[in-house]
């Protein structure tokens, strides 16, 4: 802890990189990395000192993720030099790294899953032939406990949830006695009590004097848990600040490089006619496991119902098999329309996407996967504008001229920045390739909008455009289906808030109503009955 | 590690992606690779004690020299422009059809059948119409087969076709050696067709090469202004796209692979009853690999097709013309060929990559396109999540103002 109040202590002074060089753990200076045209890093510095944490801080594409990469050894920098604890080193592996003593915790998880915690924490060490597996059980039980982790270390993988891997990773490194811990968005694939539970192990191991950098995008983490932030937007360094000094605010505006408004619109409206009908729906994966397990829910015009859960909680199948993607095993799915002037109810489960749209309904569908299911990256706007239209006109051929007509009005309206309606969009930047799909889906006029993590890997002025595009679509009373995974923004603008956990339905909470940390409970607890059924 | 070691790390050369290439640079270095072709083609033409500038002139007289040459050339393009088209419906599909040599002799023994034995019994305008019906529904069928177990199992098509082609092969040897084997002949060879089954003469070339241009003008259409063509690429770029857009993605493989196998089998019969009049294990005579790379090189335009399959023809003419005059072995004028298709299809790694020399990366990155640089945010950034080395074109935005 005197490490961390002596930190924070200096933390004004800019400079005192060269007379202070043995209290650094880490000095990168004036980092230059490239591929090919673009630049990832350029003359970017970083200095951290022993027993703090650091976050790094920047939207996506700020260069973050590629600026430590070179510190773990699996970038090399075109430019500038690295010193770990005041001596030049040269990092050329990610072997390298770990003989300095510094272990990378990547958002990817790489273990073994047929194996055991203890296992794979040893994986790739050298030692003897023989293996006494009490001897290592306890060995890590010992560091767990150290730094306050929670683990059984005989515990196969597979068995294991997501929070509990990421345990693994952490011990396996600090097994290999690294000092200095990087973690890559450690947080977004965790609850938020799971996310307290790390930011505890991280202080205590502040505590014993390791230095920690951390990346994120989320701004309550990192004032929550660093002692100094850094700055980087477009692969350049902006700022560096003590935590304690700074603001939410503030930090955005250097992130982004303007002031920017953080809160999301709520727009009031009365709640529509009943549009979608979700009752019982069942469905299993590949391997025969339930996915979604008796889910019901109703969608209402005027309405966002934001859908939260834990990564995997069946979201996907969710959406896919109300769009008529998914084979379900058991439920219904039904559309509220109308018949001459009475309102009435259409099954659509089992019916394809075509056969759905030919029905005459009209269900708007933003799939998590962009490039891979809602676009084609080698075709240019129009060609994407006509994927779900194609059909609409006779004969065999196709018209181009209305996409192209609908492309233009859409770069022009969605401010999409791309040369042309014959611009590829597998190359255009993820913001304006979410605008081109999401611009086609609400061209369509739909009753129904689903979207799923409409703003993954955005930037916040797209992101808040994206918003901005489903609060008007529910003002114009469709009914919108939010499926996201900051809590923060799918409690600001969901009127309604379904929770779901282990492919159940939790709950749905008036988000005005509860807490996060209500939410985050909703998010585990079906899954914890069930274990104890069990 | 000392100092010096920081140099060696980084690999001597390494591959970029390129951003973009203009049509002009990318003709360029085609030029270029196509005169690097002949200059190492004629370091082998000289080992072999031959003048190289004698020999490559008489190649091209050897294809093109005279109306009976030329012929000849024009014969040869034909069923490889329209194999090649018939692959590219499947390579534009991401199905990798290896399997045009069964295909081609799967309509040869079709158009076979009602050529060898039903002669007599219809006048010639029904007859061949007849056969070549029989050529693209057998050579369809015999395309259709792995499209089915693709669709419904997801069997490996490449293994499929390929594995196809020996059979078909074999099938072929049957006949010669059995049912259809020619009457006194004590070798195992089928019989000529008679002038009723063969094909009228064009300007002294079977009408098929007429068929071809209509196919390649046709195709065209087909590939980049019909809903078929739209589906056809959008199956190639994702299945999980297709299925969103309510394609039928089972159907679309299946029918693209008919076509695909039925036009194989249309050139089975153009060779049968247009060029060879008998079916023999040569019918299909490597077209069905060649035109792998016809496609390819032409990056699946039809019309690029006409111009590659037109190539290799007059190569292929060539290399023969040379056997005869010099006395080349034949082993080495395809060893041309192939230092030719290899330099061709070489150049087209470099059209998209670029390499960079360890230290002779420009200084500044700032980027080396015609667009002007942005002033205030001069670099679309990228930053990889897993790190792995990324693809610019896919995830690097196109900044605001320069794009």
């Amino acid at each position: 802890m005197a490490d961390a109040a002596r930190a924070s202590g200096q933390a004004e002074t800019r400079d005192p990189v060269a007379s202070r060089d043995d209290e650094l753990a880490v000095n990168m200076e004036h980092i230059t990395k490239s591929f090919g045209n673009v630049c990832a890093n350029r003359d970017v510095s970083l200095q951290l000192r022993q027993g703090e944490i650091l976050a790094l801080l920047g939207e996506n594409g700020s260069g973050k993720t590629s600026l430590v990469n070179m510190l773990s050894g699996i970038y090399f920098p075109d430019h500038g030099e690295i010193y770990v604890h005041g001596k030049k080193v040269t990092i050329k592996s990610p072997k390298d790294a770990f003989d300095l003593g510094i272990g990378m915790i990547h958002q990817h998880f790489k273990l073994v899953d047929v194996l055991s915690a203890a296992e794979n924490i040893i994986l790739g060490q050298p030692g003897s032939l023989s293996l006494s597996r009490k001897a290592l059980n306890a060995e890590v039980r010992q560091l767990a406990q150290q730094y306050g982790f929670e683990i059984d270390p005989a515990k196969k993988v597979y068995d294991m949830s997501v929070s509990e891997k990421q345990t693994v990773e952490i011990i396996k490194v600090l097994y290999r006695g690294a000092n200095i811990l990087i973690l890559d968005e450690p947080t977004a694939v965790l609850t938020p009590h799971e996310t307290e539970k790390l930011f505890i192990v991280l202080k205590n191991m502040k505590a014993d004097g390791k230095a920690i950098i951390i990346i994120t995008h989320k701004l309550q983490e990192v004032l929550s848990v660093s002692d100094r932030v850094e700055v980087l937007r477009k692969g350049e360094f902006v700022a560096m600040v003590d935590t304690e000094k700074t603001t939410k605010d503030q930090l955005t505006e250097m992130m982004v490089g303007r002031p920017v408004s953080l809160k999301i619109d709520r727009p009031k409206m009365e709640r529509g006619q009943e549009k979608l009908q979700v009752v019982g729906l069942t469905c299993l994966n590949a391997d025969g496991i339930k996915v979604l397990d008796d889910v019901s829910f109703s969608s209402y015009g005027g309405e966002i119902l934001g859908v939260a859960g834990i990564a995997g909680s069946g979201q996907k199948e969710l959406c896919e098999t109300i769009a008529g993607l998914y084979p379900a095993i058991g439920g219904a799915v039904l559309f509220g329309g109308e018949f001459e002037g009475t309102p009435v109810k259409e099954s659509v489960l089992g019916l394809k996407p075509d056969e759905i749209s030919r029905k005459g309904i009209s269900m708007a569908f933003v799939p998590e996967d962009r490039l891979g299911m809602g676009l084609v990256a080698a075709m240019d706007i129009t060609d994407n504008m006509m994927l779900r239209s194609y059909k609409d006109n006779g004969g065999m051929f196709v018209d181009r001229k209305k996409p192209k007509e609908l492309a233009d009005k859409m770069i022009d309206e969605l401010e999409i920045h791309a040369t042309g309606p014959n611009a590829i969009v597998g190359r255009l930047s993820g913001g304006n390739v979410q605008k081109v799909l999401l611009g086609r889906e609400i061209a369509q006029n739909p009753s129904v909008l689903i979207v799923a993590y409409p703003v993954r890997g955005l930037d916040i002025n797209s992101s808040y455009k994206i918003y901005d595009l489903l609060n008007w679509q529910k003002q114009q009373g469709v009914a919108v289906i939010f499926i996201g995974e900051d809590l923060d923004v799918l409690m600001e603008i969901s009127d309604r808030l379904m929770v779901l956990c282990g492919g159940r339905v939790s709950g749905i909470v008036d988000p005005k109503e509860v807490t996060k940390e209500d939410i985050g409970l909703m998010m585990v607890q079906v899954a914890e009955n069930e274990e104890s059924s069990l | 590690m000392s100092q010096k070691t920081r140099a060696r790390k980084e690999p001597l050369l390494r591959m970029v992606k390129r951003d973009d290439i203009s049509p002009r640079r990318a003709w360029l270095y085609r030029g270029i690779a196509f005169i690097l072709a002949l200059v190492t083609g004629g370091l082998l033409l000289l080992a072999l004690g031959h003048n190289p500038v004698f020999v490559y002139r008489d190649m091209v007289i050897g294809a093109w020299g005279s109306p009976t040459v030329i012929r000849e050339t024009i014969k040869l393009a034909v069923p490889l422009l329209i194999t090649a088209i018939a692959l590219a419906l499947a390579f534009k599909m991401k199905f990798w059809n290896i399997g045009g040599e069964g295909q081609i002799l799967a309509g040869a023994i079709a158009a076979g059948y009602f050529g060898f034995f039903t002669a007599q019994y219809f006048p010639k305008p029904i007859l061949i119409s007849l056969m070549m019906l029989a050529g693209m529904l057998a050579g369809g069928l015999y395309g259709l087969i792995p499209a089915i177990f693709k669709a419904k199992w997801k069997t490996n098509e490449t293994l499929f076709t390929l594995m196809l082609n020996y059979i078909a092969l074999a099938f072929v040897k049957y006949l010669m050696n059995g049912p259809w084997k020619a009457s006194g002949s004590s070798f195992p060879k089928m019989p000529m067709i008679g002038s009723d089954a063969r094909l009228t003469q064009v300007l002294g070339v079977h009408w098929g090469w007429i068929l071809a241009l209509v196919i390649v003008v046709v195709a065209w259409l087909y590939f980049n202004k019909t809903k078929h063509g739209y589906e056809i690429a959008i199956v190639g770029e994702s299945e999980d796209t297709a299925r969103y857009a309510g394609i039928n993605v089972k159907r679309v493989i299946m029918r693209t692979m008919f076509l695909s196998g039925a036009l194989c089998g249309l050139v089975g019969m153009l060779q049968f009853a247009g060029a060879d009049f008998t079916i023999t294990e040569g019918t299909a005579g490597g077209v069905g690999f060649t035109a792998i790379t016809v496609a390819w090189l032409a990056m699946m335009n039809p019309f690029g097709m006409l111009v590659v399959a037109v190539f290799i023809a007059m190569l292929e003419r060539g290399a023969n013309t040379i056997q005869t005059i010099y006395k080349i072995p034949g082993a080495a004028a395809d060893l041309l060929i192939g230092i030719i298709l290899f330099f061709m299809l070489g150049c087209e790694f470099f059209i998209r990559y670029r390499l960079v020399i360890r230290g002779k990366e420009p200084k500044d990155v700032s980027p080396k396109t015609d667009q002007e640089p942005d002033v205030v945010e001069p670099v679309p950034v990228v930053v990889d999540p897993t790190g792995i080395l990324p693809e610019p074109d896919i995830i690097a935005g196109k900044e605001p103002g320069n794009a």
